[in-house]
């Protein structure tokens, strides 16, 4: 059996790739971020506590309302995503003029609220989610037995990333979406409701975290804290991407989960860390992140 | 002259009021105020076990005993810590500084509890530790006003290692989140599972907050261990089984949670958790006098009490009957009250404080039940066995405290 640096190859092989798709929450969570932030310069701090939604949305799809995985896999993010166009109507509308800070400290101030809220309702220890029918059970890659629902996390997310990076870069809704950041009265004047694409992009934005919250559900218990433990590591992973990069969220997120992995093989204490370690280095060699323009 | 007059008036009438305001004050409490900090982790992934739940136990606990001692009131105030033992240190300075506070006590977290069990110290004020387990409390970190009140890591690691072992489980993993606590665990249980003829394996530590904990739990199955034994509570403790479950691992190794509370156990179902034997401290629905409080708890704190929250209580009882027959709230007199006192009752049984601060008491070795075998709400555990207080704890024998006298 060969190994490497002391591990067993397969040990190292199954390692990376569950770090492969904790990458995956790490490069959609990121993607929202990076969307939100790059068209709409607003650094949303509310992120985690929108993710935890959507996994509270399944979690109660399920037990009020008898809706399975499936279809609240589809239901949970659009209702995360109504919720945040009401936050971008009645809130954020208000501060786009304003200092990058106001928008950071009523994001936070909304996640405190959110996270309270749910912490009363129904307290920190969680609540059970069950791995859907379809996807119990694992399969036998040889080196590991991969956990069908993780090899399925994997696949939804690169799916999602990809569909919306192609949206953005390569069609002619993203190209308005685009434009709309950089020069909004131009656009405007070409007849494009530019306010209601941003609510739009803000709105999608936090879909992407509500559909993240549901793909989590059955993985760590659904409790109010899981985005507060997320969000912190998310927002280190956009500043090494690069704030407003899409392709650099996907990539880097993607990249720090599998360094994560390893981590978590050679020097397991450190996994906590490591992502803040590489932030540090980033931001002092390439200010602007890995993919990110100097704005 | 008339206005020096005057002013000497008022000095000496302010004089004498300050001088019979002394004497009014009973003397023997300080500050006319018995006050009690509950110092807990009041949001995070210990606050279901512990946390607001601790403060309400505090608080029956004064209630039923009268609302004062000695002729002044008892007062329970609370905080949050956040796991963090420098959060919980500034608090606790602020409390013993300023606040006046005689006794603090919950603690749940290692870290904060031995932090503050110094501060305690420093000041001569009495700290009752209930939530935390590490053992270095009654050991390198011993204090004279520090009491290690509900359970340690010795005793669960005694009670439920041996019996695993004993059942064949001889070839251990364990899954430590990395810090005091943990490491206190996992030491303890690798000592209990090596003289009772097992051996130890391996292990991989993980930090607080642990969310996904396939990664670590992909590492134990590499080994091979017949059991994978998990040295971390709450939120980490149930991520963890979570984890074991979807892996399939509970079929050929056995998951033993080291630190398991019955609110983890009605976080992650029956389903889930049924067949785990641990070593627990109280159980609600051991005979009538743990229900009745049980009962009580419940209608104010809209759960069933953990091993902490019956501690708390238990612990705040007899404080204040310690302070009552000492006939003072001076910490080192009530602690001597309490060695000699007895404080046996519905949580703490054959109990007694000994020298190193630890107070022994009878533990319970429990199994979870099946789904099938619950008949009711919070019906979760069968008791296995009861380990007598002699033999739960770590012999004072062994004891690596300064105070203790060999």
């Amino acid at each position: 059996m060969s190994e490497v640096f002391g591990i067993p190859l397969q040990a190292l092989l199954s390692q990376l790739l569950i770090g492969l798709v904790n990458g995956s929450f790490y490069a959609m969570l990121s993607l929202g971020l990076a969307v939100i932030f790059g068209l709409l310069n607003i650094i949303n701090f509310s992120h985690g506590a929108l993710y935890m939604m959507g996994a509270y949305g399944a979690w109660m799809g399920l037990t009020y309302l008898g809706l399975n995985y499936w279809v609240c896999l589809l239901l949970a993010p659009l209702a995360v995503g109504l919720v945040g166009v009401v936050i971008e109507r009645t809130m954020l509308q208000r501060l786009y003029k304003l200092d990058h800070l106001y928008g950071l400290l009523l994001t936070f101030g909304l996640a405190l609220i959110i996270e309270g809220l749910y912490r009363q309702a129904y307290g920190v220890s969680g609540q059970p989610y069950p791995v859907p029918e379809l996807l119990k059970g694992a399969t036998n890659l040889g080196f590991m037995f991969l956990p069908n629902y993780r090899a399925w996390v994997l696949v939804a997310s690169l799916a999602v990333c990809f569909a919306t990076w192609y949206v953005i870069e390569r069609t002619k809704l993203g190209a308005y979406l685009r434009a709309g950041t950089e020069n909004p009265r131009l656009v405007q004047a070409f007849g494009v409701n530019v306010p209601l694409m941003v609510t739009l992009t803000y709105g999608f934005g936090v879909a992407l975290a509500g559909f993240a919250g549901v793909l989590a559900s059955p993985i760590i218990q659904v409790n109010p804290l899981m985005g507060s433990n997320l969000i912190i590591v998310v927002f280190a992973v956009v500043v090494i991407g690069g704030m407003g990069s899409i392709m650099g969220a996907i990539v880097t997120g993607l990249g720090l989960g599998l360094i994560e992995g390893l981590t978590k093989v050679f020097y397991p204490e450190l996994s906590a860390t490591v992502v803040f370690i590489i932030m540090a280095i980033v931001l002092l060699v390439r200010p602007a992140g890995l993919f990110g323009r100097e704005k | 002259m008339n206005r020096t007059l005057a002013r000497a008036t008022v000095l000496v009438g302010l004089v004498c009021v300050a001088a019979a305001d002394g004497l009014a004050q009973p003397a023997k409490v300080s500050d006319g105020v018995v006050r009690i900090g509950v110092l807990g982790d009041m949001t995070g992934l210990y606050s279901d076990l512990g946390g607001q739940g601790s403060v309400i136990a505090a608080q029956m606990a004064v209630d039923d005993f009268g609302g004062s001692v000695l002729g002044a009131p008892v007062e329970v105030i609370a905080a949050d810590h956040q796991n963090n033992a420098a959060t919980g240190a500034n608090r606790a300075q602020d409390w013993l500084q300023t606040q006046r506070v005689d006794m603090i006590t919950d603690l749940t977290n290692s870290a904060v509890a031995l932090a503050v069990s110094k501060l305690a110290a420093a000041r001569k004020r009495l700290a009752v530790v209930v939530g935390a387990a590490s053992t270095r409390l009654t050991n390198e970190d011993c204090t004279a006003y520090t009491i290690h009140y509900a359970y340690d890591t010795y005793a669960l690691a005694n009670g439920t290692a041996r019996t695993i072992v004993r059942q064949g489980g001889d070839s251990w993993f364990f899954v430590t989140v990395d810090y005091a606590f943990g490491l206190s665990l996992e030491k303890d249980t690798a000592a209990a599972v090596t003289a009772s003829g097992g051996k130890v394996l391996g292990r991989v530590r993980h930090p607080l907050n642990v969310g996904d904990a396939l990664p670590y739990l992909l590492q134990a199955k590499a080994s091979r261990p017949k059991v994978i034994g998990l040295a971390n509570a709450g939120g980490d403790s149930i991520n963890s089984i979570r984890a074991a479950a979807e892996l399939g691992l509970t079929g050929e190794h056995v998951v033993a949670g080291l630190l398991v509370f019955l609110t983890d156990v009605h976080s992650l179902g029956l389903q889930i958790a049924n067949g785990m034997i641990f070593t627990d401290g109280y159980y609600w629905d051991f005979d009538e006098e743990t229900r009745r409080f049980a009962k009580r708890f419940f209608a104010k704190a809209r759960k069933m009490p953990t091993m902490v929250h019956a501690g708390v209580y238990s612990a705040t009882t007899n404080y204040l009957k310690a302070v009552r027959e000492a006939g003072t709230d001076e910490a080192g007199a009530v602690v001597a009250q309490m060695r000699k006192m007895d404080l046996s009752d519905f949580f703490a049984r054959n109990a007694q404080l000994r020298e190193d601060g630890r107070l022994v008491k009878d533990m319970y070795l429990v199994q979870v039940k099946k789904p099938a075998e619950s008949k009711y709400p919070w019906d979760y555990y069968q008791i296995k066995a009861i380990i007598p207080a002699g033999e739960a704890f770590q012999p004072l024998a062994q004891s690596r405290c300064p105070l203790v006298k060999k």
